[in-house]
């Protein structure tokens, strides 16, 4: 029964959908204010009924109702509660049922802000972005019904959920990212309605930034979350493979890395329109392709949902029809519009486009790492796949270029800066950093020449930033949160860069045969291995691994468990993991050997923790950025004004 | 030169050297890191090439895995049931989902006396999930129902 609630509300949250975009994207002339009103309306009963059918499908999970089909298949009696909750969305069905409802919210958000901007303008995002969710809605009710019955042959006990799956990184992973992979559809609103209504200007430009960094933030939030699982949770001891998953969602990120700098010279400069409106598009496309390539098998994958080619033909054609209708849009609008405004090449515009286009070419080699397979495939009907070495090779040049970049940015000024300003960095902070860095590098072993440059691009990067901050503090000039967030978010490039280069060259990685009471060492470590025991778990069993560890005068003990899940029998391995800000040490049971011996994985990681650390600077920065006073001014503005003009509170 | 033309000059410049370079740059890059799947028919009767990179996969032959009682090296056969085998040696850890019967894709190279030394062995990562490169091959081989089975279990 409550299924079936839930499958209704689906449909009628795609029946609201559906007036919604209509009333939002054609409300026209004296009618727009009461329709933007029932918009508004629309929109706030897609976020019921979405959240009414994700609550029928998380009680579906509590109560153990294994007639419907999604819920036996990805979870078990026995499984813990917690885990039974985040299993709603452990597979496809479920996982989109989120990516909705996430939708709904970011809308339901919208409306919140609504005083903001212009009705018609309004109108038109809310109605595309009604549009989209629309989209969304039918590929659930059509391809992926999450509430779908198995009558009469319900099974007594679900197939449990992948125990990989089972794990709080999996609770806070895919709701993160899809807050990441659907707020882009913000600004492709954004876009979508400035061409509609041929405003691309900087007013355009300022509405957007907030909500795309938004999006931006969570999004680099989920893939940060989502390295640091595979990182404790495959085993491997590895934070990035290449893989096409992985890639799906890097793609939208430096697109809309690369948007969040080009809004900043539209919105200031009142240039760099055309590409700003290229870059929402893109942005949100990528997003769909990253859907399209993790929920219809033609890639493989470690963590690629099953193979249904009708869910990848639906996607592929929702893909085609928004790619193809925004550009047509802005192939109709954007013409003509050019913008006459010069700058130096010693200019914030011109390292802007520097950064763009750095950024456009990473994202240019990710796309064809991960598609050229499948076009390999559909020539010539052989298979390949692409190694990392291929991704490292560009990557490593092309993020020390954007680091050289990043470092100027503090002397820069809008349109050109005089030579003086800038020498100052070049004579002081470019040699300290290098020498600085080059001290860093003597301590590294293997020493190779890209760790040393990108240990001095990051120290650089890292000086140019202080150093321009203590000269604000000397003036008592303000620190305007914008200014604030933007330094915070590019030392964190400098902390990731560091982080990426050591740990990449200076890791240690030893797969060992130890039976207990073996000694080996590890770096400078020394690991002793004392034996492994049985431990019973909710829903497992465990050999665990007890091994303690000797660094220096620090002794700690690592328990990695191998273990055996009841429901399923699936095997999972559990690292055990000593974290610690300038070292991670690592160990993983391999498979059980001849007289009590194992084989061990252990690994010695230095600094990997910086690669998070440094995320979480991007992310944090970009919500300092929006939280600056000048997007709230708007507001209070605005309703003085509306106030002024028709004398009652609330106009919205 | 009015310094107008001269900005856009550069700005042509700059792009065009930066989309010539990406080129160039994937082009070699692609010849260098392209890994080529081969199926267990084509590793034995020579079509795959030696001392390569490549990916070949098939099913791990019941009763073929050996290890080494001294160190982590472990040889194991891979057949296709079609009566192609071939011999993998790896010395490392295999994946949890490495069983007799499982089918897996192994990534190395083929030495002189056509025996894959494999740098990496990928097995299933779910119960349901099988890499695409498999299931076809399952698929060709006659196994359909086995096939189908795999695909279908994931909803």
């Amino acid at each position: 029964m409550i299924a079936e609630l839930g499958q209704l509300s689906l449909a009628l949250a795609a029946c609201l959908a559906l007036t919604a975009s209509a009333a939002g994207l054609f409300a026209h002339g004296p009618s727009t204010q009461l329709l933007r009103q029932s918009t508004v309306s629309m929109v706030v009963g897609q976020f019921v009924f979405a959240a009414l059918a994700f609550t029928a499908l998380v009680y579906s999970f509590v109560t153990d109702d294994f007639s419907v089909s999604y819920v036996a298949t990805h979870s078990n009696s026995l499984l813990p509660l917690p885990y039974k909750i985040s299993a709603t969305w452990g597979g496809h069905e479920g996982s989109f049922l989120l990516w909705i409802l996430i939708m709904t919210i970011w809308m339901l958000l919208l409306t919140l802000r609504r005083d903001n901007y212009p009705v018609r303008f309004f109108s038109r995002v809310l109605g595309t972005m009604s549009l989209m969710n629309l989209g969304f809605l039918c590929f659930a009710i059509f391809t992926s019904n999450p509430f779908e019955r198995l009558i009469p042959m319900t099974p007594a006990d679900g197939a449990d959920l992948n125990p990989l799956l089972q794990d709080f990184g999996l609770i806070v992973h895919p709701p993160l990212l899809y807050a990441g992979y659907v707020g882009l559809a913000v600004p492709f609103s954004f876009a979508v309605a400035a061409l509609l209504e041929n405003r691309v200007d900087a007013a355009w430009a300022r509405w957007s930034r907030p909500w795309t960094n938004f999006a931006w933030a969570f999004l680099t939030v989920g893939i940060a979350l989502g390295s640091w699982w595979a990182y404790y949770e495959l085993g491997w001891g590895g934070w990035w493979f290449w893989d096409p998953v992985e890639n799906a969602s890097f793609m939208p990120w430096l697109a809309a890395t690369a948007l969040i700098h080009s809004l900043a010279v539209t919105e200031k400069r009142g240039t760099f329109k055309s590409w700003t409106l290229l870059l929402a598009i893109a942005g949100f496309s990528l997003s769909l392709l990253g859907a399209f390539i993790v929920r219809s098998g033609v890639l493989t994958s470690v963590h690629a949902f099953a193979v249904d080619p009708e869910r990848g033909m639906y996607i592929l054609i929702f893909l085609g029809a928004v790619v193809g209708g925004s550009l047509t849009l802005y192939g109709l609008r954007a013409y003509g519009e050019r913008a006459d405004v010069g700058f130096k090449i010693l200019s914030r515009e011109f390292f802007m486009l520097i950064n763009n286009v750095i950024l456009v070419v990473s994202l240019a080699v990710v796309m064809w790492g991960t598609l050229a397979p499948i076009g390999y495939e559909a020539i010539s009907g052989g298979r390949i796949s692409i190694g990392v070495p291929f991704f490292n090779m560009f990557f490593v040049p092309l993020m020390l270029l954007l680091g050289l970049a990043v470092a100027l940015v503090p002397v820069l000024n809008w349109k050109r800066t005089p030579w003086q300003s800038i020498k100052s960095t070049l004579t002081a902070a470019l040699p300290v950093s290098a020498l600085l860095g080059g001290i860093w590098w003597y301590t590294t072993d293997p020493k190779s020449a890209g760790v040393l440059a990108a240990l001095i691009v990051a120290l650089w990067i890292v000086a140019t930033h202080l150093l321009d901050l203590v000269k604000r503090l000397r003036q008592s000039r303000s620190l305007p949160l914008a200014y604030v967030g933007m330094s915070l978010a590019h030392i964190g490039f400098a902390v990731s860069v560091i982080g990426i280069a050591i740990t990449a060259t200076q890791s240690v990685e030893e797969d060992v045969r130890m039976a207990p009471n073996d000694v080996t060492t590890l770096g400078v470590e020394e690991v002793r291995f004392l034996g492994v025991r049985e431990v019973q778990g909710p829903n497992y069993v465990a050999q665990q691994g007890v091994f303690v560890v000797t660094n220096g005068s620090r002794t700690f003990e690592l328990r990695p468990e191998k273990r055996r899940y009841l429901a399923g029998g699936n095997i999972m391995t559990e690292a055990g993991i000593d974290a610690g800000l300038f070292a991670d040490t690592y160990i993983s049971l391999g498979e059980p050997l001849d007289g009590g011996a194992w084989a061990v994985r252990l690994h010695y990681k230095p600094m990997v923790r910086w690669v998070w650390l440094g995320s979480l600077m991007f992310a944090f920065g970009g919500m300092l950025a929006v939280m600056d006073k000048r997007y709230r001014k708007l507001r209070t503005r605005r309703d003085v004004s509306i106030k002024a003009a028709l004398g009652s509170g609330s106009a919205g | 030169m009015n310094p107008k033309r001269k900005s856009r000059l550069y700005l042509a410049l700059f792009l065009l050297v930066a989309v010539a370079g990406t080129t160039a740059a994937l082009m070699v890059a692609m010849e260098e890191n392209i890994n080529m799947f081969y199926p267990p028919d084509q590793v034995v009767d020579g079509t795959a090439p030696l001392e390569r990179t490549i990916r070949a996969g098939g099913m791990v032959k019941d009763g073929s895995v050996s290890r080494d009682p001294e160190s982590l090296q472990v040889e194991f056969t891979i057949t296709d049931h079609m009566g192609s085998d071939f011999v993998v040696s790896f010395t490392g850890i295999l994946p949890d989902l490495f069983r007799e019967g499982q089918g897996i894709i192994v990534q190395g190279e083929l030495d002189q006396q056509r025996k894959f030394m494999a740098r990496e062995v990928l097995a299933k990562h779910d119960e349901n999930y099988m890499p695409p490169e498999l299931m076809d091959m399952v698929a060709e081989s006659g196994n359909n129902a086995e096939a189908k089975s795999a695909a279908k279990a994931t909803p």
